[in-house]
């Protein structure tokens, strides 16, 4: 993807760091200072400007992706169709479940789409059957059956 | 299968990696254990898909990509296996996944998140994808969000402990 005016002040090294740390970072003794090399930078420069890039939001982490459903949790995506004068009553007591991970407006009849993250698999089941009896509307729930390898990778 | 030292690892580094020169021997010291084990126990969870990469994760947003729309396609079952990775390698697309249907409300069964800067060019990779698709859909979607209602991380509990934990859905 094309370079974009809009972006934050980003120089050629933060954009480079970005494009190679996207795609994995060693499991070594000083692995800044491998990727460091890797980049043409010194592992200082390197451990500074990732801090940066954090503190500015451009990266939202920095570290291990965890692949949720084999730590033992529930994880799925659950979507609503709530009227529009009942949209903010039902919000509320969707996002008071603190399972409720992320919250999202969508335009489609389906207009409510959350994710479900819990302790244990079946507590996704009690946690639906809760917000329906809390809300009195149907949630239909859609967990993934299978997940399509994505590269993941945002050339910037 | 992760045991409880495993556990320590994830509830440690579910923050982040810590931006020291020796990270995985800081975080051998808080756990008690030797570098040389917190290396070979994240390579063993790396390896058995626990842990999907060490790597970077850019804000999308902030990198200017600011339209994010949710495509969804009404593909029939047996063909989902050969759709799927055409659509999840294209280069807009972040998460792929099949999910159930859910007759007559929702007949859609896979969904891939695409981005652009704009809706326009989101909008562009969604008929990139229809064309590609063409033959084997001819029922799908594009969903916009228009609100974020609640965005909080994932959580794993440990030691009565929570944190944030950024894992894709």
């Amino acid at each position: 993807m094309p370079i974009l005016a809009s972006m934050p002040a980003m120089d050629d090294i933060d954009r480079n760091i970005l494009n190679q740390l996207q795609r994995g970072f060693p499991i070594a003794e000083q692995p800044y200072k491998l990727a460091a090399e890797q980049l043409h930078i010194g592992e200082d420069e390197l451990l500074q400007r990732l801090q940066a890039m954090l503190d500015e939001g451009v990266l939202t982490r920095f570290g291990p992706m965890f692949h949720a459903e084999h730590l033992g949790g529930g994880l799925s995506l659950v979507a609503m169709a709530i009227p529009e004068h009942d949209f903010e009553r039902v919000a509320a007591i969707v996002n008071s479940f603190d399972q409720v991970a992320h919250n999202y407006a969508r335009e489609h009849e389906l207009n409510m789409w959350f994710v479900l993250a819990t302790e244990t698999a079946p507590e996704i089941d009690t946690v639906i059957a809760a917000i329906e009896e809390k809300t009195r509307y149907p949630a239909y729930n859609m967990p993934k059956q299978q997940e399509f390898f994505v590269g993941l990778h945002f050339e910037v | 299968m992760m045991d409880a030292i495993d556990r320590q690892l994830v509830v440690a580094t579910q923050g982040g990696l810590p931006l020291v020169q020796h990270p995985y021997q800081q975080l051998a010291k808080d756990i008690g254990i030797s570098s040389e084990a917190v290396m070979a126990r994240l390579q063993n969870m790396l390896d058995s898909g626990i842990i999907r990469r060490i790597a970077a994760v850019p804000n999308h947003y902030k990198l200017g990509y600011r339209a994010n729309g949710m495509t969804v396609w009404n593909i029939p079952d047996e063909l989902v296996a050969g759709a799927g990775p055409m659509v999840a390698e294209q280069d807009y697309v972040s998460h792929c996944y099949q999910r159930p249907r859910h007759l007559p409300a929702w007949p859609y069964n896979l969904f891939a998140m695409v981005h652009g800067r704009d809706r326009a060019e989101a909008e562009s990779h969604y008929h990139s994808i229809a064309a590609m698709l063409d033959g084997v859909c001819d029922e799908h979607q594009i969903l916009f969000s228009t609100r974020i209602l609640k965005k909080s991380g994932f959580r794993i509990r440990a030691q009565q402990q929570q944190q944030e934990n950024s894992a894709n859905v």
